[in-house]
């Protein structure tokens, strides 16, 4: 067990190096680059510029350059934002929270809705209601989320006037009614996209188990079907959503930027559009890196718990 | 839970059939939504009397479904609806130009991982894994915030973000195939390694890489009009579906019929393109089906 977590980690960490180099690269070398924003201010002669890529380390090549970033990186401040000189590690854990209580909380309401959804789909398979989950997944996968979001501002905040339209808080207030208020629409946005994957696979994967022996040993047995269902059931339909879980990571971090930005909701997605706008490198290169590394703590998790909670599996 | 609830398992003919119709029904759906969405963005500005950029303050925020303005008119008193079939040519155009880019690229990609196990196939495959822990839309916003944006280049940036699913397909299919005995036979035969690629195993995956540019289409209709919408994609006045949802943003209050329509002309196009795909999906390999 304990040497394949450590091979998986070896592997995660090569891979993590790839992930810079490739991320590094494509930053850095794309026309416009990080002096682009002083080449458009009027008035800057050649010195100047040259002076200020100086400053910035810019006029290096860019190996050496991406060796100065790793050692930032490795250091721990992962380098320093071009707005304000303050850590970039520091300015993407300050915005972390607020994007990890958006997915926190959609993945959770997705959970429990898809799981009930996607089992209720298994055991009335090809009902209307089966078939009416099967083409509203398919389409809450279609449905642009930003635009999604725009319908529920325009429906909960500009016509009924029950909800905020943005942000965490209203301004000067603070408390958790205020802040529960704020989150439901971004938090039900997000949902969309989870609980129509969630479904889908909860369906696939307890339609796979209903048809084994032991549920049929189980009902033969005379036991409640409603205590089939959720002791024997269940419990290994949900084993290999773990792994559904863990993969979904990518998706659910594009879904919160996207979220975020049409919610001003002040996360991570929200420090990435201002950090591109303001061309800051250090935190835009950061933010890829970050998103990157909650991607494969995402693939690894999903691996390793597979591995504990399934006894079948057995590292040798 | 009532006492029938898990002796469903033995499937009912009747309903099976039912499955399949509906199904089939879906794809064929879907198809005809993206034929009936080409056809109306490509013909349907020709047989408008508004030109799309033709201002006329004096009929601003006409509400749609009455007047002359059929979807209403915008902040400028523009047509929305000939704007709308336009900005589809846009996003249509490059959603199919996009999904050709990375099938191409993924393609590629693939074959040659597939077929070159070894160095050369885990170096390109690593690649695939490490470009893919990126989640694609920061890549490809980095990506169009840098660079002028245009029709061309946001193109360029969807295929660059979208074909590593159809190289990892691809791998695994060639790698698969390989070991075939039609593809043994035909290397003892001594045929080259181009040969045995192009003629012999790309055929046999050409099914996965229909579907893989299906999906492809829809995905890209998706991201552009997402980068457009944050302004960083399509420029106005060039109308694309997410750029006027940008526009539209601002009179949400007012007039949002404004929002309304690009959004649904986006979610019917995806849609269509989810749909098919997923019913050439079924068609090709039932195995893979996830619905069953």
């Amino acid at each position: 067990m304990w040497r394949y977590v450590g091979q998986r980690l070896g592997q995660s960490v090569i891979l993590l190096v790839l992930v810079s180099m490739i991320g590094f690269g494509l930053l850095y070398l794309t026309p416009g680059g990080p002096m682009s924003q002083f080449t458009l201010t009027p008035g800057m002669s050649a010195e100047t510029l040259a002076q200020i890529a100086h400053q910035m380390g810019l006029d290096r090549p860019i190996p050496v350059q991406y060796a100065d970033w790793a050692w930032h990186l490795l250091r721990g401040d992962w380098g320093r934002s071009y707005r304000d000189q303050s850590p970039v590690l520091s300015v993407i854990l300050s915005h972390l929270w607020a994007t990890l209580e958006l997915m926190v909380s959609s993945t959770l309401l997705a959970m429990i809705i898809g799981t009930w959804v996607g089992v209720l789909g298994a055991i009335r398979r090809y009902s209307v209601a089966d078939y009416l989950a099967t083409i509203g997944a398919m389409v809450a996968l279609s449905v642009p989320t930003f635009w999604f979001g725009l319908v529920m501002i325009y429906v909960f905040s500009v016509w009924l006037a029950w909800l905020p339209s943005g942000n965490m808080y209203s301004n000067g207030a603070s408390g958790l009614v205020d802040y529960i208020r704020h989150l439901i629409l971004p938090c039900l946005v997000l949902t969309l996209v989870t609980v129509a994957t969630w479904s889908r696979y909860m369906r696939a994967s307890m339609l796979d188990v209903v048809s084994q022996d032991y549920i049929r040993t189980a009902r033969a047995k005379g036991l409640r079907p409603r205590a089939v269902l959720v002791h024997h059931a269940l419990r290994n339909a949900l084993l290999p959503m773990i792994t559904i879980a863990g993969l979904h990571v990518p998706t659910l971090l594009g879904g919160a930027l996207v979220t975020e930005t049409v919610f001003t909701w002040p996360g991570m997605g929200r420090l990435f559009l201002d950090s591109i706008g303001y061309r800051d490198y250090p935190v835009v290169m950061g933010l890829l890196m970050f998103s990157a590394i909650l991607v494969l703590i995402g693939n690894l998790l999903a691996d390793l718990l597979y591995v504990l909670a399934d006894p079948r599996i057995r590292m040798a | 839970m009532s006492a029938t609830a898990l002796s469903v398992v033995p499937r009912r003919r009747g309903n099976l059939a039912l499955g399949r119709f509906l199904r089939h029904r879906l794809a064929l759906f879907g198809a005809a939504a993206v034929l009936g969405l080409v056809l109306l963005c490509v013909a349907g500005p020709w047989f408008s009397p508004f030109g799309p950029l033709t201002i006329d303050l004096r009929h601003r925020f006409q509400p749609p479904f009455v007047g002359v303005h059929w979807l209403g008119s915008d902040q400028l008193g523009r047509d929305l609806l000939v704007r709308l079939l336009l900005a589809g040519r846009i996003s249509l155009f490059v959603g199919f130009a996009a999904m050709a880019l990375s099938t191409v690229v993924g393609v590629l990609v693939g074959v040659l991982a597939g077929f070159y196990r070894g160095w050369t196939g885990t170096i390109l495959m690593r690649a695939v894994d490490a470009v893919l822990c990126f989640p694609s839309i920061f890549l490809l916003l980095t990506l169009a915030a840098l660079v002028s944006p245009g029709v061309v280049t946001i193109t360029l940036i969807v295929a660059l973000t979208s074909w590593m699913e159809v190289a990892r397909v691809v791998e695994g299919q060639v790698r698969s195939m390989r070991e075939r005995d039609f593809a043994v036979a035909a290397e003892a035969i001594g045929v080259s390694d181009a040969h045995l690629m192009l003629r012999e195993l790309l055929p046999n995956v050409l099914g996965a890489i229909v579907v893989a540019a299906t999906l492809n289409v829809a995905r890209a209709i998706l991201l552009e009009s997402y980068v457009s919408y944050l302004g960083y994609g399509i420029q106005p006045p060039t109308p694309s579906w997410g750029n006027m949802l940008n526009a539209s943003q601002e009179y949400l209050g007012s007039a949002p019929w404004l929002a309304i329509f690009p959004g649904v002309a986006i979610t019917l196009a995806v849609v269509g393109f989810n749909f098919m795909g997923d019913g050439l999906r079924d068609a090709i390999d039932p195995r893979l089906d996830v619905h069953r």
